[in-house]
């Protein structure tokens, strides 16, 4: 599977990421390169194999439904860009 | 269940529907963290750094959060899905600080079940209609965002996000905006049974995503939009009303529907497409690598069944057998907030059929003057019980019960006090009755020969005077045994 | 006087509670060695008056005789990965510039209740994705080590611990911690001539490290000896409620069980890692060790791990997929850089944001994750790279039946100079070549220095273990350390 600028384009929008043009020629020929490398991958035999799920046996610990967190208003905003108040501010969004 | 069609130009169209419930289930802490999930707190105050995804922050699931995201399954009779796994939707929006929601695409905890509903639950002979349930899964839900608070910015608010959801999807089964309405209800019913939502839609623990798509009868599925988190049930039928209409009209004029987000606007009863958003759809979900695999043990599946209650079709039965009519039994099942009650004054030893008549008449009515849910009401069971008691050992009659119940909501008083202080308290005293009848008979010599001639409905005339006589505080029983003899 | 820098952790542990010196003695003659070495560029952020703190407070409870911790009086530096209360993190992306935590992240709690200071935050390829300290936002780490062709060619120590790697080696700490995602700890120790092991997935909590990959990052110490690592590894590990893959067991004694009398065990050479035409040097210091571990006592055998071609392709899958999603957070929303263009709404701001605040190799995987999870592709390119997976996990378990340890170099070559394999992404990949399986399977894997190659630089031997047998590997470590006689240092140029 081989990706054009088209590809690209749609990629960085799906990942948020504004690209130019230039990157974009330049990340077409980049992305091809791994892109056909990691395709070697369709030469496995996985017939039968599960999808890895967990890299070491555990178990899924489930937590007791306790308030044991929150209330901490000043250190979830204080890294905040666009403080207003007690709130994070945004560019208006238009529903 | 119920022949549901479109009048279009071409002829008629039926309407396909199935519903995305999300509900949030009642817990103390989040899915993921344990911050509070406390309604209406101060912004941005019930946000964990974990809610707020702050880098390196990691989820822990919540136990009581999958417990009952089980038992609703079980109560609905669905597969429960012993392994499970949560994964991550990717998508970017201002309410989702991880840029991904943790869901449940590939392997949901409860896989199919369904739901039986009646169009008219109080209605005996109405008919049923099973709707499939393809599947519940557990999420999380997202931040609020405002717009109205500033000219050019919109405001975060994350003390919702990562509570608990259960997405509740139906198979596309719904053919009408009555059957909608009708499996919704049910639906919240059985939730607040189990206890797993408290279906509350005003403050949004409940809302659906409402699929709609139009077909000529019989015919191939269309095209189906999406309506976005439809807050009531009055709405959804309208949205899905507005949307088949919708629909209808614009296939028969040549269009075609596309399939989109729309928003119902209660407003003006109409539904609109959200501004279309790109790559929407692409949400790039894969096992979130941050979580093990939920796999449930018999402990768990054992305790989540022994605490399911009896659902309201199991109570409605019972309820028959203890000789209510079917429609006091449908009533008294609809929520279980009614049937707890019910049983309440079942359990103080109150007569099934005088607990139910009294429960829908006095109580309900007075409520209902009151503008009060029953939760509210000024009156417990047990003193409800207090009151029915004396009714039910002859101490006071049905007509001076009234009177107390009133005083009771008045000033919270006890029955027995009430009856005690008023002097109300019923007579037995046969002489002090005959007296009065006496009385009545010789002031009505006419009526008397009335009756006496055959006009029959005299008789509660006379037992009407009687009582009044005896300010209504004599026995009926014992005035309708006297006057049936002075009458001959 | 004593030469501070010259002392690793053990020496200064024992040295604090002996009372032979006092710990801040340590931290103001490392912190001197620190800002003297800017030319290096290890640190981000220095803090020196952290590491003078926690050494008062380690001097106060010797004198107090209160009980000292594993790590008492110890300066290290801190990973810029790992999130610190007060002190700017920032994974060396302009996207966190700025970013003060209000949170301490596990591992470093862990580090400071055991009594260690911190020197400073370390540089690292940025949100530790590199091999070779190049694409940090805060300019490239340089390694102390030179080539011995008389030349000053900058070399790169490793990534993405490079800071680490080259602050250690150039006795500016005598430790540091480092995260592993695919050979991170293991590939930059062998460039700088000193040790680092990454323990079973699982063994240290992630909760407060800026995630990569998630089910590949693991935390572990690098320093210039096993023993120390052994110190510091029990220091950082332990269960964590906090993270739902944080294996519930208690910590071992690594220290105190390090043995090198490896009778009885058998080490595995895997044929798959002697590639066509690999390095003549690292052949040869392969050689070197299995030599040393048979000396030892152990018994060499041969094993195969056939599907160790594949485990690279499948990294670069699997670890691309999850940080696509791990770094979605980067929003400029709620912490972190925000670029808003004018006029701009919110889609718009995310895209300027992001594309602002990663650099070009953090961008590069972002959407080869992005590519590989969408729709149509994810069967195709996930799901597959992780059924490779689950068979190369089999492979090290099919292993196991007939070996306890597997030996292979760490990394195919000695250090690269600085732009040498920047043109193409691809080149720079292979040279994880060796790191990326054990990652892939969760494995404890240590590198300790094997010898020089011919250029004079440092060249690395990787054992790996099975699962939780952190104490094999480790005691393996020791036996080619004691073997080694390496005892090579950088020349002191900066």
């Amino acid at each position: 599977m081989s990706i054009d600028k088209d590809t690209v384009n749609k990629i960085a929008r799906l990942s948020r990421i504004a690209i130019s043009d230039a990157e974009a020629d330049k990340m077409v020929g980049e992305l091809n390169g791994i892109l056909a490398w990691v395709e070697q991958l369709g030469e496995v035999d996985v017939t039968g194999v599960e999808p890895m799920t967990a890299v070491i046996p555990n178990k899924l610990r489930l937590r007791d439904d306790v308030v044991t967190d929150g209330d901490v208003r000043d250190k979830v905003l204080a890294n905040a860009p666009a403080k207003e108040g007690s709130f994070f501010g945004v560019p208006k969004v238009i529903e | 269940m119920s022949e549901y069609r479109i009048q279009g130009n071409t002829g008629e169209w039926e309407v396909v529907i199935g519903l995305e419930v999300h509900a949030q289930i009642t817990s103390e802490s989040k899915l993921f963290s344990g911050s509070s999930t406390g309604f209406g707190a101060e912004p941005n105050s019930h946000v964990s750094l974990v809610d707020a995804a702050m880098p390196g922050m990691l989820p822990v699931p919540n136990r009581e959060c999958l417990r009952q995201a089980v038992r609703t399954g079980m109560a609905i009779n669905a597969q429960i899905n012993r392994w499970s796994r949560f994964d991550r939707k990717n998508y970017f929006y201002a309410d989702l600080p991880q840029g991904y929601q943790i869901s449940q695409l590939y392997h949901p905890i409860v896989g199919e079940g369904e739901i039986e509903v009646t169009l008219n639950e109080k209605d005996p002979d109405s008919p049923t209609k099973k709707i499939g349930i393809e599947r519940i899964h557990v999420e999380q839900d997202a931040g609020k965002l405002m717009h109205d608070q500033h000219p050019t910015m919109s405001f975060v608010d994350l003390n919702r996000s990562g509570v608990a959801l259960m997405e509740i999807v139906s198979r596309p089964d719904i053919s009408s905006p009555q059957e909608a309405g009708a499996y919704l209800k049910k639906l919240r019913s059985i939730l607040r049974y189990v206890g797993s939502c408290d279906g509350n839609m005003e403050q949004g623990s409940m809302r659906a995503d409402v699929n709609v798509s139009v077909r000529k009868p019989g015919g191939e599925l269309g095209t189906r939009t999406e309506t976005k988190n439809v807050n009531s049930i009055r709405f959804m039928m309208q949205a899905i009303e507005y949307e088949a209409q919708r629909q209808v009209d614009l296939i028969e004029s040549g269009g075609a529907v596309v399939q989109e987000t729309r928003l119902f606007d209660p407003n003006k009863m109409e539904t609109r497409s959200m501004r279309s958003k790109e790559d929407a759809h692409d949400y790039r979900y894969f096992p979130d690598p941050d979580l093990l695999p939920v796999e449930l043990d018999d402990a768990f599946l054992e305790e989540c069944r022994a605490s399911l209650p009896e659902l309201p079709d199991a109570k409605r039965a019972r309820y028959e057998a203890l000789g209510l009519t079917a429609y006091n039994a449908a009533v008294l099942t609809a929520e279980a907030e009614t049937a707890f009650w019910f049983e309440d004054l079942l359990a103080e030893g109150v007569d099934a059929k005088q607990a139910s008549n009294w429960l829908m008449s006095e109580l309900f009515g007075a409520l209902n003057k009151l503008g009060k849910t029953l939760d509210e009401s000024p009156v417990n069971p047990k003193q409800a019980a207090e009151l029915l008691g004396l009714v039910a050992d002859g101490t006071i009659s049905g007509s001076i019960a009234k009177q107390v119940f009133e005083i009771m909501l008045e000033t919270g008083q006890g029955a027995s006090a009430i009856v005690e202080e008023k002097g109300l308290k019923q007579t037995n005293d046969t002489g002090a009755i005959e007296a009065e009848i006496a009385k009545i008979m010789a002031a009505n010599d006419d009526k008397v020969a009335e009756y006496r001639s055959g006009k029959d409905k005299l008789f509660g005339f006379f037992v009407g005077q009687t009582m009044k006589a005896m300010q209504g505080k004599a026995n009926p029983q014992i005035i309708n045994d006297l006057l049936k003899k002075a009458l001959g | 006087m004593t030469d501070f820098s010259r002392l690793g952790v053990a020496a200064i542990r024992d040295g604090v509670a002996n009372g032979e010196f006092k710990a801040v003695e340590v931290a103001e003659a490392l912190n001197t060695r620190v800002a003297a070495a800017k030319a290096l560029n290890a640190f981000i952020v220095e803090t020196p008056e952290m590491a003078v703190a926690a050494a008062q407070a380690v001097d106060a409870d010797r004198a107090a005789g209160k009980p000292l911790g594993k790590m008492a009086g110890v300066p290290i530096g801190m990973k810029d990965l790992f999130c610190t209360e007060g002190v700017q993190t920032t994974a060396a992306s302009h996207m966190l510039e700025g970013f003060v935590p209000t949170y301490e992240s596990t591992v470093s709690a862990n580090l400071w209740k055991a009594g260690a200071g911190m020197l400073g935050k370390l540089n690292l390829d940025q949100f530790a994705m590199g091999s070779s300290n190049e694409t940090s936002y805060f300019g490239n780490v340089i390694s102390p080590w030179r080539r011995n062709d008389g030349g000053n060619a900058a070399l790169a120590p490793g990534g993405s611990s490079g800071g680490s790697s080259s602050a250690i080696a150039a006795r500016l700490c005598p430790a540091a911690t480092g995260t592993d995602t695919g050979g991170s700890i293991r590939q930059p120790a062998a460039f700088v001539g000193i040790s680092g092991i990454k323990p079973t997935y699982g063994r240290c909590s992630r909760w407060g490290v800026v995630a990569f990959a998630s089910s590949l990052d693991q935390a572990g110490p690098m320093a210039r000896d096993v023993r120390d690592c052994a110190i510091m590894l029990e220091a950082m590990a332990g269960f964590d409620p906090k993270d739902s893959t944080s294996l519930d067991l208690p910590v071992p004694a690594w220290e105190a069980a390090l043995n090198s009398d490896l009778k009885g065990k058998r080490i595995g050479i895997p044929r798959e890692y002697r590639l066509d035409g690999i390095d003549e040097d690292i052949a040869k210091m392969w050689d070197n060790g299995i030599a040393w571990l048979k000396d030892a006592g152990a018994e060499i055998v041969d094993i195969s791990l056939p599907h160790t071609k594949y485990a690279l392709p499948a990294y670069y899958i699997i670890a691309p997929a999850e940080a696509s999603s791990n770094l979605a957070r980067y929003d400029g929303v709620r912490f972190g850089l925000r670029d808003l263009p004018e006029g701009a709404g919110l889609q718009d701001m995310y895209a300027a944001t992001r594309a602002a605040g990663f650099g070009e190799e953090v961008r590069r995987r972002i959407m080869i994750g992005t590519y590989v999870l969408s729709a149509g592709f994810y069967d195709a390119y996930y799901t597959q790279a992780q059924k490779v997976r689950a068979l190369i996990a089999r492979d090290f378990e099919n292993a196991w039946a007939s070996c306890d340890l597997i030996l292979a170099p760490t990394a195919p070559s000695a250090a690269f100079g600085l732009g040498e394999k920047n043109a193409d992404p691809l080149s720079m990949y292979l040279n994880d070549v060796f790191a990326v399986p054990a990652s892939l399977a969760g494995l404890p894997a240590m590198s300790v220095p094997g010898g020089l190659d011919k250029q004079g630089l440092p060249m690395g031997l990787q054992i790996i273990g099975k699962a939780l047998d952190e104490q094999a590997v480790l005691n393996a470590g020791l036996a080619i350390e004691q073997r080694s006689g390496f005892t090579a240092e950088a020349g002191e140029w900066w």
